[in-house]
């Protein structure tokens, strides 16, 4: 061994030098990326296999006291609780997503355009993002309640009719049907209010960072582009239909993304302002998950419960990149 | 061209349209949504509860005579109670936890993430691309998916610095989050930058990756440093799902936790306590980000992520 490197070393001395700077860089490189990589591997990688084993286990303190096998699945599969949050959780993505982005859009199209004080709107609108959301949420919850809150007091000023926001199990379509004396099939509820004021709070929340993120994606649009179909005799909304939308659905595509799995792992602001009620009007899949280990100490049944929702994300995260990949345009 | 050139003297004249003044509207219509329940929280913690029970909405003066009431801070920091271990308010106890695991994980985040990033922008490294992709891997991995193996870890961990494990200690508050990926992104997008002949040249001065590290490629990245610590503080104060699973005891509560444990508490009948404990949550943390907003928008949008 070593009278060979010594050879090697002998006939090509430069050589072996360069190679032994290059072993001492691998190494020291590998020094520096293993911190990161310890933690991430301990926290973040082993617990998706640790996960997978507790979830087929009927799990106590002491660790896995009987193994189930897929037991836990199934009853997951066969409870009915499990499909109402995927429900709900879906009515809230499918809701608050579009909600979400064609706001933002239009808010960024618009600070997009010569405007003074862009900045100081950008800083305002991005401000419930960085506050915490505890805070903001018990704010909300207050400006929701029923018989002191803000939103209540106005409504009763105009003459609307006070509702009970957060507290109100019903769907919407049942309500409107009420006020209007016509009975609307539970099939049709629709989503609760509850869920719908959850949603107008994240809203609140995630419009700026969106704004914020399509005002840089419009950034990147070559100006020239614009000028040109001006001079071609376009109007505003050519301009914005057949350049912004289409240059821009790079960006709208990874928001897409971002906030349809942001909506799955929705959880602080729903367990401040409902905990997941009134009943479970607003229990969506990760807050069922948090209950069952919190509350419950199912430990092996929410872990299964979490393979299922993240199977849902995956599995919509595919579609999407299928349907919605094909739709944008790179330029 | 000379179209081009011609255009803005003409049209950059200032006159009043209704496109801009609609602009306009709309805009400070979302600024106001946006600003609004800030406001209403702070003039909230500032009323008697007989003017929140009463709805009245802006109880003074000119349009009223009731005056600030300021002692409802106090009274809120009473309210929440006292910590016998320390002999301090509850409420301190609580800052100074968020504070402490929030100041600990930015270190470490900083720590991990400006050597992970270097050795990804920098250095020769076989096998660094399938690291990366690893790395990539792991944002992909919903937290909902890891939580409850993790919280079963903190009771198996022994804890080094005493008996039982590292459920309901700093240990679990903190040791999970030292790396973030995030930030490992963000430094190494703006590493890269920096040339590697500017590399090759001090290696032949005598200096080696650690030097260099330090004292050339850190101080030209100060933007970036700032944007993943003022990032992940935001992130780490804000957190309040796992402090809510791996604490027990009031003493290790940080202050979201104690915000919710108050608002189900006390919320129904002390409001204005309750939107005085907010504010002292949310009000250090929006001034703070008015002096440093720059920074978050530059980090957030080039990344784009979340951790």
């Amino acid at each position: 061994m070593t009278s060979q490197a010594t050879a090697v070393a002998q006939q090509r001395p430069f050589l072996t030098s360069r190679r032994l700077r290059k072993l001492r860089e691998a190494g020291l490189g590998y020094l520096f990326l293993l911190p990161a990589f310890v933690i991430l591997a301990i926290f973040e990688f082993w617990p998706v296999f640790y996960g997978a084993y507790i979830s087929t286990c009927n799990w106590t303190v002491r660790g896995c006291a009987r193994q189930l096998g897929l037991a836990n699945y199934a009853r997951a599969l066969s409870d009915p609780e499990m499909w109402h949050s995927l429900l709900v959780t879906a009515s809230y993505s499918i809701i608050s997503v579009p909600l979400q982005l064609g706001i933002s859009l239009l808010l960024a199209y618009l600070l997009f355009q010569q405007i003074r004080g862009k900045s100081l709107y950008r800083v305002l609108f991005f401000m419930p993002y960085i506050t915490a959301t505890v805070a903001s949420a018990s704010v909300w919850a207050f400006l929701y309640s029923p018989d002191r809150g803000l939103i209540n007091e106005v409504a009763k000023m105009l003459g609307l009719p006070q509702l009970r926001w957060l507290g109100e199990p019903r769907g919407i379509f049942t309500m409107i049907g009420e006020a209007m004396g016509v009975t609307v099939p539970a099939w049709l509820a629709g989503p609760s209010l509850a869920l719908l004021s959850i949603i107008l709070y994240t809203t609140w929340v995630f419009v700026g960072y969106d704004t914020v993120i399509f005002l840089a994606g419009l950034g990147n649009i070559p100006h020239e582009l614009y000028e040109a179909a001006k001079i071609d005799g376009a109007n505003g909304w050519q301009l914005f239909r057949w350049i912004t939308i289409p240059l821009l659905s790079p960006t709208t595509f990874f928001l897409l993304l971002y906030t349809v799995i942001g909506t799955f792992k929705a959880f602080n602001h729903i367990y401040v302002m409902t905990m997941g009620g009134p009943g479970d009007a607003t229990t969506t899949a990760s807050i069922l998950i948090f209950q069952q280990m919190y509350q419950y100490n199912r430990y092996g049944y929410s872990a299964a419960l979490s393979f299922i929702l993240f199977s849902v994300i995956l599995v919509i995260t595919i579609v999407q990149n299928r349907f919605a990949g094909r739709a944008v345009v790179y330029a | 061209m000379t179209v081009r050139s011609l255009q803005p003297a003409v049209t950059r004249v200032r006159r009043f349209s209704w496109t801009q003044a609609a602009i306009y509207a709309v805009l400070t219509l979302g600024a106001f949504v946006a600003v609004f329940p800030f406001f209403h929280m702070v003039a909230t913690s500032l009323k008697t509860y007989g003017s929140v029970i009463t709805g009245a909405f802006w109880p003074w003066f000119p349009f009223g005579d009731e005056a600030l009431q300021w002692q409802n801070y106090p009274e809120a920091i009473t309210t929440i109670g006292w910590d016998k271990e320390w002999n301090i308010y509850l409420f301190s106890r609580y800052a100074i936890n968020s504070i402490v695991v929030s100041l600990a994980i930015v270190a470490g985040v900083m720590i991990t993430s400006a050597f992970a990033a270097y050795a990804f922008a920098q250095m020769e490294i076989p096998g660094k691309n399938f690291l990366f992709l690893l790395l990539l891997a792991t944002i992909m991995i919903p937290s909902d998916l890891t939580i409850v193996p993790k919280a079963v870890m903190m009771y198996q961990f022994p804890n080094p610095f005493g008996t039982g494990s590292w459920y309901n200690t700093y240990l679990a508050l903190i040791i999970p989050f030292l790396a973030s990926v995030f930030g490992i992104f963000l430094l190494r997008q703006f590493f890269m930058q920096i040339p590697r002949d500017l590399f090759d040249a001090a290696f032949i001065d005598g200096c080696g990756h650690l030097r260099y590290l330090m004292t050339i490629v850190l101080p030209l990245s100060k933007p970036a440093l700032v944007s993943v610590a003022l990032i992940n503080f935001i992130w780490a104060w804000d957190s309040f799902k796992w402090p809510l699973l791996v604490t027990r005891d009031p003493q290790m509560r940080v202050l979201a936790i104690g915000l919710q444990q108050f608002l189900v508490q006390e919320g129904g009948t002390k409001v204005q306590l309750m939107m005085a404990f907010s504010s002292m949550v949310v009000v250090p943390v929006i001034i703070f980000y008015f002096f440093t907003q720059k920074y978050f928008t530059e980090g957030i949008t080039t990344t784009g992520i979340k951790g």
